[in-house]
């Protein structure tokens, strides 16, 4: 196996009994992006230099004994998470060559932990989409089918990670945007929390329903990601003053008397046959490693998708508020007035599908229009949150689909905005009602396309959703499957 | 009848008040006035993609004292919200604010017109930022943004419409500033727009209860013009109604060098701010223990000194409540107090002779030249008999215009009293001597001129003769001789 394929923990295990150096490793995932890149698209931005003197300082850490467990890891970090130094677009053409003067806290706390910043991948303008399609810039490819989408919005990272471009990556999950680019690639994508992760540097989509999360090539590699990232923010008063455990510790492979949910909302008439065998199968996988499966019930997962329109469209329209042409960023020329430099330099900044959404958003708070819908929205919030509360008396643990399909074709769905939309119906509940949640592989489409296996906990129980999905991969074999279109090219 | 005493006018305030914190609302740059454009902002401030805000918890402190001085109730929950409009000064594109839930709720202030006590109603007080400058000046065709002051914290206190003058809208802004400089919570500066106002302002049939259409009149920024812009609008709308038309809900400027207000924006044109709770702050929960510390805190406040300058000094009414106004002043007289142990004379001197130089100077008491301790001074020269009152005068004077102590003053120019008997007898008997008439008509029995020899010798002393002295001396050599 080259370095590539290899995961963090792998990587860590040879970099740390020095029989490969950082700097080795780096030259490996360089080389691949070299090969690879050109027809997956995932990158916008390349960090070489900022990732030679990290690789540089993570040997000599090395050498004095003191590597942590992503000490030389090559990582790529979403372009919606702010990068000192190295432009940030949000994959929009309004942010233009915006270039944070500060690190998101996540990106800082990486780059103490010792990891590589290989660069920034490409997203759904600002996070908006289910495809990637919405990229300003580009469109990434499934390394399984480069026809097809890699999911999104995290879409770049998940292409990035399953081709073998990085170990790992970061992206951020506002109803789905690490969990089904995960699912849609083949590896493994974790939600934390809201509120495990601080979100200070992340370019807001819709700050109530916004986590930033890893995209790895198995469960142990999410786990020692979140170790580094997890924890309260003095700088987001929305993260959690709640302890951080070791979740790597809490890999144990033993599921026996675990009670998992299947909600048989989520199971629905007409549903994907195959998506439906793989789910179903996978919960008898953990059946046999000792669970104790049954049935719940989560009422309100109809109204989830409309809810989450209505909520995360209000704050997306107060969020991009400020790209205004005014102080950094995209203006317009030639205005005539300041009415027509905001008209302009939004109009022509802005992509179609954010538009959509900041007119949504807008409409929804409007003086006449907020209580039936802002206000309705947050009380049916409530309601999908207390559906969660419920099944957590019963439960420890909920395993639903990820994605009702496998990845679909590029140009499918970019004509119909509600299709589009529905991507995500298996997703957003968990956004909506704050509780972690975690993608990883569960067999593929006759097509030979991943499918997604999607495992939920209780709120800051992160440990027991790891230990759950780490049993299942400990048990399955897919995810060491490796997509036919990541073989091309020069193998390191 | 004409036709204002038909009507009468309903006025509620809107206070906007700096908070006087170290650091702004939700960062940690500096709060202050006058430094160079954007050098006190940082990414939070700017409104830089990917920031969020951190609460001020000075800020919380100060509006739950201002909350507890004002008796209202201090939520145990609050919520921020954001007020979203666009504008160059305002870099993310909304204000933080808050709407549903704000820190404290009711209370009221209590004013005194024309001797009259009246206890204002307040709504609420909620805490928000400020906006940053737009600077037109240069050239015509480009503005320039100094975000500076952009997330200042900003305290807003809303009235109940329950002023019906503009005297009393003036009353109610004093004592607002005044209690807000008490709790050292905003400097109340109007000029530099540390407290700033909005006027609402309707009319109504005189002794109806229901409301009329109000227009709002936007940022007045002295107590002069609120009073002017208050009349103009009252007396705009009883024209409109007394022609016929109808008052229409508006934001109106106040144009002071005319003296008129003028239309801003209609309803119409009103912004639709699209409330909602403000998704990157958590609410504010107040702990009890927390808030009852804070009120442990509060100094004596205006009412209280007021009621205690009267009982503890025995000063009248009027005097207790001139000195208590005033944070600066009721420190100040009580310095001065406690230094001569003369409260009369004390309240006389500030209310006086200290005022009126102040005035004419333009000067605030906290910087007078006279402190209190050169004040104590000189009323000690006088009760112990070294300068009479009269020529206290003087010395005041001097001492204001030069900053030097009342013994200094009095060294210098020669000034103590006389109290010599034999001094005085001598200056009484040469002005008996020059005065041979006067002297016949007193001992024929016209004792008025009694006054005149008085007058004469305090004269010929320089009036540097201690006047009980003269008094004494003059009595006995005036009786007939024999």
């Amino acid at each position: 196996m080259s370095l590539t394929e290899k995961t963090a923990h792998e990587l860590s295990d040879l970099l740390r009994k020095k029989e490969v150096k950082a700097a080795e490793v780096l030259d490996g995932a360089f080389a691949r992006i070299r090969a690879v890149d050109p027809s997956i698209r995932a990158f916008l931005t390349l960090m070489e230099e900022t990732a030679r003197k990290q690789a540089a300082a993570a040997d000599e850490r090395i050498a004095r004994g003191q590597a942590g467990p992503l000490t030389g890891i090559p990582v790529a970090l979403k372009d919606n998470l702010c990068t000192r130094g190295t432009r940030t677009t949000c994959a929009s053409k309004i942010l233009g060559n915006f270039v944070p003067p500060y690190d998101a806290t996540v990106v800082s706390a990486l780059d103490k932990a010792g990891a590589v910043f290989v660069g920034k991948t490409n997203l759904d303008e600002f996070a908006m989409g289910s495809s990637t399609e919405n990229s300003a810039f580009q469109v990434t490819r499934n390394p399984w089918d480069k026809e097809r989408i890699p999911g999104g919005s995290s879409g770049g990272s998940a292409a990035a990670v399953a081709a073998d471009m990085c170990a790992a990556a970061l992206g951020s999950d506002t109803g789905g945007s690490i969990r089904q680019p995960a699912a849609c690639c083949g590896i493994v994508g974790l939600k934390p929390t809201y509120g495990r992760v601080s979100r200070y540097g992340l370019v807001a989509f819709a700050s109530s329903l916004d986590q930033i999360g890893p995209l790895a090539k198995d469960v142990r590699d999410a786990a020692l990601i979140l170790d580094a990232i997890a924890g309260k923010d003095p700088a987001d008063s929305t993260s959690a003053d709640v302890p951080v455990p070791s979740h790597a510790a809490a890999l144990t492979g033993d599921v026996r008397g675990l009670r998992i949910g299947i909600p048989k909302e989520y199971f629905l008439e007409g549903m994907d046959a195959e998506v439906e065998k793989a789910v179903r199968d996978a919960v008898e996988v953990l059946r046999r490693l000792g669970a104790d499966v049954r049935e719940v019930s989560l009422p309100h997962t109809p109204y989830a998708v409309a809810v989450y329109y209505i909520l995360a469209t209000s704050e997306a329209s107060s969020n991009l508020a400020r790209f205004d042409g005014v102080k950094y960023a995209y203006r317009a020329g030639r205005p005539s007035d300041l009415l027509d430099m905001y008209m302009k330099s939004r109009a022509e900044g802005f992509g179609a599908e954010v538009k959509r959404r900041i007119m949504l958003g807008t409409y929804a708070l409007s003086a006449g229009y907020y209580d039936a819908y802002y206000r309705k929205g947050q009380q049916v919030r409530t309601l999908i949150k207390q559906d969660f509360d419920r099944a957590f008396e019963t439960v420890d643990v909920i395993v639903t689909p990820t994605a009702p399909t496998p990845a679909f074709k590029i140009g499918e769905k970019t004509a119909d905005p509600l299709q589009m939309y529905l991507s995500d119906i298996f997703t957003i509940s968990v956004n909506l009602a704050g509780v972690p949640g975690l993608s990883l592989p569960c067999g593929f489409s006759s097509g030979s396309l991943p499918i997604g296996l999607q495992f939920l906990a209780k709120a800051f129980d992160e440990p027991t959703l790891l230990r759950a999905a780490h049993a299942y991969e400990q048990a399955s074999e897919w995810h060491k499957r490796k997509p036919p279109a990541a073989g091309e090219g020069a193998k390191a | 009848m004409n036709a204002g005493s038909k009507y009468e006018a309903v006025i509620g305030l809107e206070v906007h008040a700096q908070l006087l914190t170290e650091s702004k609302n939700f960062c940690g740059c500096a709060n202050r006035f006058g430094a160079p454009p954007n050098t006190q902002t940082c990414p939070v401030c700017l409104g830089l993609p990917g920031v969020l805000p951190v609460l001020n918890r000075k800020a919380v402190e100060y509006i739950v004292k201002t909350g507890l001085a004002f008796h209202s109730k201090i939520a145990p929950e609050s919520r921020f919200a954001r007020k979203n409009y666009f504008y160059p000064d305002l870099p993310k594109g909304y204000q933080i604010s808050q709407y549903e839930s704000p820190v404290c709720e009711g209370g009221r202030v209590e004013i005194v017109v024309d001797g009259e006590v009246r206890n204002v109603l307040l709504h609420r007080i909620h805490l928000e930022e400020d906006a940053g400058k737009n600077i037109h000046e240069g050239s015509a065709d480009v503005s320039r943004v100094d975000l500076n002051r952009a997330g200042v914290p900003l305290m807003e206190i809303v009235s109940e419409p329950e002023l019906r003058t503009p005297e009393e809208a003036v009353a109610y802004l004093k004592k607002v500033r005044n209690t807000l400089r008490y709790l050292n919570v905003c400097d109340g500066n109007m000029e530099e727009g540390s407290f700033r106002c909005d006027a609402n302002v309707s009319i109504r049939p005189a002794g109806s209860d229901a409301l009329g259409t109000k227009a709002e009149i936007k940022n007045v920024n002295s107590f002069r013009f609120v009073k002017q812009a208050i009349a103009c609008e009252v007396e705009r709308q009883i024209a409109v109604v007394e022609e016929g038309g109808r008052v229409v809900q508006e934001t109106r400027l106040f144009d002071s060098a005319r003296g008129v207000t003028v239309s801003m924006r209609s309803k119409e044109e009103a912004h639709d701010y699209r409330y909602f709770p403000e998704p990157d702050l958590v609410p504010l929960v107040l702990d009890r223990a927390q808030v009852e510390a804070w009120a442990r805190e509060l100094p004596e406040l205006p009412d209280a000194k007021r009621e205690r300058f009267a009982r503890e000094y025995g000063l009248s009414e009027y005097d207790a409540a001139f000195l208590s106004e005033e944070r600066a002043a009721a420190d100040y007289f009580e310095e001065t107090v406690r230094l001569s142990g003369q409260p009369k004379a004390a309240a006389n001197w500030i209310m006086g002779d200290l005022t009126r130089f102040l005035n004419e100077a333009g000067g605030e008491i906290a910087a007078s030249p006279v402190t209190p301790e050169r004040l104590a001074g000189m009323l000690d020269l006088v009760e112990n008999g070294t300068i009479s009152g009269k020529i206290a005068k003087a010395v005041f004077e001097e001492m204001f215009k030069s900053g030097k102590d009342a013994a200094g003053v009095v060294k210098e120019k020669g000034l103590v009293q006389v109290s010599d008997a034999g001094e005085i007898e001598r200056v009484v008997e040469q002005v008996l001597a020059d005065n041979p008439n006067e002297l016949a008509a007193y001992r024929g029995g016209k004792e008025k001129l009694f006054g005149f020899f008085v007058g004469q010798v305090m004269k010929k002393s320089g009036g540097k003769a201690n006047p009980a002295k003269v008094n004494e001396i003059l009595k006995a050599k005036l009786q007939p001789p024999g």
